[in-house]
């Protein structure tokens, strides 16, 4: 079974995911995973999904992509990576001015604890920018974390809190 | 034993205060918003009866009246570094307990409970929501401005949201600081 990584990028419109889902559907790809949103007017689809090789997911996208500003790209990944997480999930949320390198600095001290980010998103409007990252940080990496966390977001004049995100069991 | 939900909250927290306690019609004041450092710092614990703060209360409710949708409004949020605020949750339709319009001092959070998710807004953020859990049921501890009077407040469901939001822009925080995950924040405006 072969498995791709999809993405499809172009200005927001509707009827996008049903283009692409049908054109998919169509040479037998089963998507699995999916990420689909809309950033400043683009609407951005970030998929896995199973079953046809790439060069036939390609053909069956070209139609799509072919008349309009979409543009899309396969390739072929290996077999879903066995992760099994060992971590503690961390809520990072970091608001202030907009400049550059706030994303950089800040996920490089999540890097250097450990820890693995699973999700993120962010968010410009007027002058406030928003980072949301859901992190898993190693056994007691929290420790001392927020506190250099709070140091580099000083340096950046902004603000960021780092607090333990709940799953409840139900 | 009767239900939880079913059990009566006192309402009547706020004796015989009301605004016009405060003598002056207050001022409408422009409305700070993100990013802002007085927004991000806790704000300085106020004496009540001080003009300045009668002033402020006034102020924070005549800028709250004439806000479109605005259920409550913080001293930093009008650029003031202090612990006072104002609700009024008169109407809205998920109000359960309403005290009207009042507002605290140095007001905290003394029991929290029924923690639940809901979606939230902020003048001072004002092209994004986002989704907080906050307690559903809450006893906040606070000082009347103009009479000093300490108070206990029992209430619950919009009221309780509305409390713990405003006592966070006391405490220099914003609902982005508290929201429940990496896609819990969302776009405020129509894109049409």
């Amino acid at each position: 079974m072969n498995e791709l990584a999809i993405t499809v990028i172009g200005p927001d419109r509707p009827g996008i995911v049903a283009d692409v889902a049908e054109a998919l559907a169509r040479v037998g790809a089963n998507l699995t995973d999916s990420t689909m949103t809309r950033l400043r007017g683009h609407f951005a689809m970030t998929l896995i999904c199973a079953g046809p090789s790439a060069d036939q997911a390609e053909a069956a996208l070209a139609p799509v992509v072919a008349d309009g500003p979409l543009v899309a790209t396969v390739r072929q990944v290996g077999a879903e990576a066995v992760r099994t997480s060992v971590g503690e999930p961390y809520l990072m949320a970091v608001h202030g001015a907009d400049r550059l390198g706030i994303v950089a600095a800040l996920t490089r001290v999540l890097a250097e604890a450990g820890g693995n980010i699973t999700d993120l998103s962010t968010r410009l409007t007027g002058q406030l920018y928003v980072l949301l990252a859901e992190v898993e940080l190693p056994p007691g990496a929290a420790d001392g974390l927020a506190e250099r966390l709070s140091a580099v977001a000083a340096s950046l004049d902004v603000e960021v809190s780092l607090r333990r995100a709940e799953s409840d069991l139900l | 034993m009767a239900d939880e939900s079913d059990m009566a909250v006192e309402v009547s927290g706020l004796g015989d205060w009301t605004p016009e306690v405060l003598g002056e019609p207050g001022r409408v004041r422009p409305v700070v918003t993100a990013p802002a450092t007085v927004l991000s710092r806790p704000g300085e614990t106020v004496d009540p009866l001080a003009p300045d703060v009668v002033r402020l209360a006034a102020d924070l409710i005549a800028t709250m009246r004439v806000s479109p949708g605005c259920v409550g409004l913080a001293a930093p949020q009008i650029g003031v570094g202090a612990r006072v605020f104002a609700v009024d949750v008169t109407g809205h339709p998920k109000t359960v307990t309403s005290h009207g319009t009042f507002v605290l001092c140095n007001a905290e959070v003394v029991e929290a409970s029924r923690w639940r998710l809901g979606r939230e807004g902020c003048m001072s953020v004002p092209d994004l929501t986002g989704d907080v859990k906050r307690a559903g049921r809450v006893v906040v501890r606070g000082t009347l401005p103009g009479t000093g009077a300490e108070v206990r407040l029992t209430t619950d469901a919009f009221e309780a949201r509305a409390l713990q939001h405003e006592i966070d822009h006391c405490a220099g925080l914003l609902f982005l600081d508290r929201v429940a995950g990496a896609h819990a924040v969302y776009p405020r405006k129509v894109y049409l």
